[in-house]
C-alpha cells in the first residue's frame, strides 16, 4: 500500500536533513563541537542544533575561534546566543599570534588569516581533543566546496586530502576514525544562500544587527568598503571615514569584510536585494581572491 | 545613488517559494557528451551564475577552455584544481538551482567505467536521472553501465537526453532510431518511467528554453519536464520504519527516541515493537521543536515518547506491533565495490544498516555483473567498481526490508575494519537462509583468524628491571587499542604456541635483569623495535606505533 502522499517542501526537506545528520554524530562520536562563527549560516546551524534536540540541549559545546578583529556587534552577539541556547560557549584565539601582533594590515591577508584561523582552529581542536567538529558551509559557496562530504575526514594534522575522500551514500556517514583524527561535519551542505535566508524568515531567526542596512563609518580600499568598526583601523594621510548605509552580506574580520551600500532593513528587503544581486556572497571576503583555488589550498591546510 | 531593485511583491515571491517542492538528479555520461555543458547551461539559463563567477570562468576559459572565443561553461562544473588540469571530473560534485517550481540538487559524477563508485554515490540519494547521449553515435557501451547503476540504486525516473542535435541537422528520423534502441534495452531494466528529449546543450535547444530547430518535437524542454515530473514520494513501502537514532533524555522525566521516519506514518495511540527485542508498547507522543504532533510521516526527523519504559537503544527499529518485519542474521544483497583492495570472502568488516553498527562478512558471492554487458558471471573476489550479487552474515540480527521498497531500510555500507575506510555499498534484495551445517562453514584458518580479530599473531617477550609490570601494562594498552594480547607468565611453551595458533598477541616475561628489552616475533620473523624508551607511558606508545606500522595490529 502507497500512503497518500505528505508533501514537505524544500526547506523541511533541507531541516530534516540537517538535523538527522546533528543527530547521528552526537551519537557516534565521543567529543563533538560545534563551530560558531556567529554569521547567518552558523545561526541557522545553532538553530537546528536546538531543534535536534528538544525539549533537551544540544549535548555539545560551541567553539568561536576569535581572531581579534571581529566586528564588536558580532561578539555581544555571541555570547547572548550561546547564553539563550543554554550552551557551553569555548572561545579560543592563537596566543602566538597575539604575542607576534599578527594583524591584517602589517602581514597581508593570506598570512593572518592563516595564523588567526587555521592554526588557530587547529589549536583549539586539538587542545580539547574534539573528534567531530560541526561547520557551517555550503556546498554552493565555492567550487571545491561543491566535491566535500557532509562527513569531511581530516588526518591527525587537520589536512584534507580531496582525491582521498570516503564515498558517502544515502545518509549512511561513516564517522569511524583513529585516535588524533578528526571529522568536520557540514549539515548545511545542501542549502544555497538563498535558503538559508529564507529559513532565517520563515523560523524568526536572530541574526547580527550588521546584516541590516544601518549609517555606518566606512573607507574605500581597493574598491571594497571597509567599515571603520573600532580605531585600530589604520588610516592613511588624509583619508576620512563616511557616513554610507550599508550593510553586510556575509561576516568576517571586519578589515576583511566588504560592506554594500543598501538601505534593506527588513528580511525581506535583504533577500529581494540578495535576489537580484550581481556578485556571489563570497566575493566580499579577500580571502578567496588570493588565487585562483586559494579555498581548496586552504582547505587541504586544515581551514573550515 | 544606490537604489534597491524591484521584484514586483517580494512577500509573495517568498510565499510562493517557500512551498517549493525539491527534487535531486543525477547527470550521467561522459566529458564528450557535453554533461557539464549541459550543467552549465542549466545553472547559466536559470540564472544562478553571478557576475563574480562568470568574470572568474571567462578568464579561465582561455587557460583551460575548450571552446575558444565562447565562455566554456564546462569549467563552471569542473571542481578542483587537479581535475582541471587533467580536463575530467573525478568525483561527486553537488549543485544547485531553482526555479519557480522546484529547488535542485544535482549529483554531477564522471561517467568512466573506473567511476563506477562515484555514479552510485550520487545515485543513492537521486530520484531521476538524466542519461546524456551524443545524437551522432547512440547508444554506447557507457549508456548501458550508467542506465543499469541507476537503476540498481532505486532511480525510478529516468530522462534520456538526446544531446548534440545541432550535429546531426536536428534530424528527427536520428532521434527517433535512438529512442527506439533505448527502449529495448531499458525494457530489461526495472525503471517505470522513462521520457526522451532531443536537445543541444551547447546553443540552448531544449534545455530550459523550447528550441525553434525542432518543431517536430512536441515534447517539453529539459527544465520543464523536471519541473512537471510527478515524483512518488516516500517510499514505496507504506509501513512505519523508524531506525533509532538517538536516546534524548535531558531529565528524568523524559526519554525521546529520535530518528528520522523512513517510512509509513506515525500517530500517538498507535501499538508498536521494538526490534530486535519485540518489544511492545504504544506512542505516548510525537514530539518536535514547535511542540507535540498528531501526525508524522516519512523523511520528517522527530522524537518519540512511549507509554512504557521498555529498553530500546541506538540501532533497534520501532515498526507498528502488529507488522511482520523481516529479521535476520543474514541477507542477499547486491554490492558495489568502492576500495582499491578487492572485496574478500570471509573477510570481516564493519557494516552500517540505518543506525545499526554491527560487523559481520560476506560469506559468498553468487554471480558479478559486468556493468558493459550485463552478464552475469563466477568471481572469487570482487575488485574495485565490480557489482555482485552477495551473501552477508551478520553477527546481530537485524531488521531490514528490500531496497527497492524502501532505500532506507535495505541500504548499507562496508567499513575496512583496518583503514576505516568506506570500502562498499550494499542493496537488500531478500532474506539469506542462517548459516547450516558442517558443509557451510570453511575450515579456520590462521588468515581467517587474522582477519576476524584485524591483528597478526606475535610473541612479545619482555625482558629486564620492571617486566613484569612493563608487561602487564602492555597488555592493557593493548587491549585497549583494540586489539588481543595475553600475558602469560614464565613458563610453558605449549601453551605460549596454542595462543600464537589463536591468532593471539602473546606477551611473557623473560628474566628481570639488566636494562629492559623487548623481543618481538611473528610467523614473518623477527619485528624490528626501537630500544625501548625509559618512561612507562611512551615505551607502551612506541610498541603500539611499531606494531601499527607495520600492519599488525589494526
Amino acid at each position: 500500500m502507497v500512503l497518500p502522499e505528505h508533501r514537505m517542501t524544500h526547506l523541511q526537506q533541507l531541516e530534516a536533513e540537517s538535523i538527522h545528520i546533528i543527530r547521528e554524530v552526537a551519537a557516534e562520536f565521543d567529543n563533538p563541537v560545534m563551530m560558531y562563527s556567529i554569521g547567518k549560516d552558523s545561526s541557522v546551524m545553532l538553530h537546528l542544533a536546538r531543534k535536534a534536540f528538544a525539549p533537551g540541549k544540544p549535548p555539545f559545546p560551541l567553539l568561536h575561534v576569535d581572531t581579534t578583529w571581529k566586528f564588536r556587534e558580532m561578539i555581544s552577539f555571541r555570547d547572548k546566543m550561546a547564553k539563550e541556547a543554554g550552551m557551553e560557549l569555548l572561545v579560543h584565539t592563537n596566543p602566538d599570534g597575539v604575542a607576534a601582533n599578527i594583524n591584517p594590515f602589517d602581514h597581508g591577508s593570506a598570512k593572518y588569516t592563516d595564523v588567526m584561523k587555521t592554526q588557530a582552529l587547529k589549536q583549539a581542536l586539538n587542545q580539547y581533543g574534539f573528534d567531530a567538529a560541526f561547520g557551517g558551509a555550503r556546498r554552493d559557496e565555492e567550487k571545491s566546496r561543491a566535491k566535500e562530504r557532509v562527513y569531511s575526514f581530516r588526518d591527525r594534522f587537520h589536512g584534507w586530502d580531496p582525491k582521498n575522500q570516503r564515498p558517502e551514500l544515502w545518509n549512511l556517514y561513516n564517522g569511524r576514525i583513529n585516535k588524533g583524527e578528526s571529522i568536520r561535519v557540514f549539515p548545511l551542505s545542501n542549502w544555497t544562500e538563498l535558503d538559508i535566508w529564507q529559513y532565517i524568515y520563515l523560523q524568526g531567526i536572530e541574526i547580527v544587527p550588521l546584516y541590516y542596512a544601518a549609517e555606518r563609518p566606512v573607507v574605500e580600499r581597493d574598491g571594497m568598503l571597509v567599515m571603520v568598526d573600532d580605531d585600530r583601523l589604520p588610516l592613511a594621510d588624509g583619508e576620512q571615514p563616511q557616513k554610507l548605509h550599508v550593510r553586510f552580506r556575509t561576516l568576517g574580520c571586519y578589515p576583511l569584510t566588504g560592506a554594500v551600500e543598501s538601505r534593506a532593513q527588513t528580511l525581506p528587503e535583504i533577500i529581494q536585494e540578495m535576489l537580484v544581486a550581481r556578485t556571489s556572497e563570497r566575493s566580499g571576503r579577500a580571502i578567496d581572491h588570493d588565487e585562483a583555488g586559494s579555498m581548496e589550498k586552504k582547505k587541504r591546510e586544515g581551514y573550515f | 545613488m544606490y537604489e534597491a531593485p524591484q521584484i514586483d511583491n517580494i512577500e509573495d515571491y517568498l510565499r510562493q517559494h517557500e512551498t517549493k517542492d525539491m527534487l535531486r538528479f543525477i547527470t550521467c555520461g561522459s566529458v564528450d557528451d557535453g554533461k557539464s555543458t549541459l550543467i552549465g547551461r542549466l545553472l547559466h539559463d536559470s540564472k544562478v551564475i553571478f557576475e563574480d563567477q562568470l568574470a572568474a570562468i571567462t578568464k579561465d576559459s582561455t587557460r583551460h577552455g575548450t571552446t575558444g572565443e565562447a565562455v566554456d561553461l564546462a569549467l563552471l562544473v569542473d571542481g578542483l584544481q587537479s581535475e582541471r588540469e587533467q580536463g575530467i571530473t573525478i568525483d561527486v560534485a553537488y549543485r544547485f538551482f531553482a526555479t519557480d517550481h522546484r529547488k535542485y540538487i544535482i549529483a554531477d559524477t564522471p561517467g568512466h567505467e573506473q567511476y563506477t563508485r562515484n555514479m552510485a554515490t550520487g545515485a543513492s540519494t537521486a530520484q531521476v536521472a538524466i542519461l546524456l547521449i551524443d545524437a551522432r553515435y547512440g547508444m554506447q557501451i557507457q549508456t548501458r553501465r550508467h542506465s543499469f547503476i541507476c537503476a540498481l540504486l532505486g532511480i525510478r525516473h529516468f530522462v534520456i537526453a538526446i544531446n548534440k542535435m545541432d550535429l546531426v541537422g536536428y534530424s528527427q528520423e536520428r532521434f527517433d532510431e535512438i529512442r527506439q534502441q533505448y527502449a529495448e534495452f531499458v525494457a530489461g531494466l526495472n525503471v517505470p518511467d522513462v521520457h526522451y528529449v532531443p536537445m543541444s546543450a551547447l546553443v540552448g535547444e531544449n534545455v530550459v528554453h523550447q528550441g525553434t530547430q525542432m518543431p517536430w518535437y512536441q515534447g517539453q524542454p529539459l527544465l520543464t519536464l523536471l519541473d512537471t515530473l510527478p515524483i512518488q514520494r516516500g517510499e514505496v513501502l507504506g509501513k512505519m520504519r523508524l531506525p533509532v537514532q538517538y536516546v534524548n533524555r535531558p531529565n528524568l522525566d523524559f526519554r525521546g527516541y529520535c530518528g528520522t521516519l523512513a517510512a509509513g506514518e506515525v500517530r500517538p495511540g498507535l501499538a508498536v515493537k521494538a526490534l530486535p527485542s519485540g518489544k511492545t508498547s504504544t506512542i505516548k507522543s510525537v514530539v518536535t521543536w514547535e511542540g507535540e504532533q498528531p501526525l508524522a510521516f516519512a523523511g520528517q526527523a522527530i522524537t518519540l515518547t512511549l507509554n512504557d519504559e521498555i529498553d530500546i537503544s541506538r540501532g533497534d527499529m520501532l515498526v507498528a506491533a502488529d507488522d511482520t518485519v523481516t529479521l535476520g542474521h543474514a541477507f542477499m544483497a547486491h554490492v558495489v565495490w568502492m576500495h582499491e583492495q578487492p572485496l574478500v570472502i570471509g573477510k570481516t568488516y564493519d557494516f552500517k544498516l540505518g543506525t545499526t553498527f554491527t560487523s559481520g562478512q560476506i560469506t559468498e558471492i553468487k554471480h558479478q555483473i559486468d556493468v558493459n554487458t550485463l552478464e552475469k558471471h563466477e568471481a572469487g573476489e570482487l575488485p574495485l567498481n565490480g557489482i555482485a550479487l552477495c551473501r552477508i552474515q551478520l553477527t546481530r540480527a537485524v531488521a531490514f526490508d528490500p531496497y527497492q521498497v524502501c532505500r532506507a531500510t535495505g541500504s548499507l555500507i562496508l567499513i575496512d575494519r583496518l583503514s576505516n575506510v568506506t570500502v562498499g555499498a550494499g542493496m537488500v534484495i531478500s532474506e539469506a537462509d542462517d548459516v547450516k551445517g558442517r558443509k557451510s562453514l570453511p575450515p579456520v584458518t590462521a588468515e581467517l583468524r587474522a582477519r576476524r580479530l584485524s591483528q597478526q599473531a606475535a610473541r612479545l617477550t619482555v625482558s629486564g628491571e620492571g617486566a613484569a609490570a612493563f608487561a602487564e601494562y602492555l597488555e592493557a594498552a593493548l587491549f585497549a587499542a583494540g586489539a588481543y594480547p595475553v600475558l602469560l607468565g614464565e613458563g610453558s611453551e605449549d601453551t605460549a604456541n596454542a595462543l600464537l595458533g589463536a591468532g593471539l598477541l602473546v606477551i611473557d616475561v623473560a628474566g628481570t635483569d639488566g636494562p629492559r628489552q623487548l623481543a618481538a616475533r611473528s610467523e614473518q620473523g623477527e619485528i624490528t623495535l626501537a630500544p625501548l624508551a625509559q618512561d612507562d607511558d611512551s615505551a607502551a606508545e612506541a610498541v603500539l606505533t611499531a606494531l601499527r606500522e607495520q600492519h599488525l595490529i589494526g
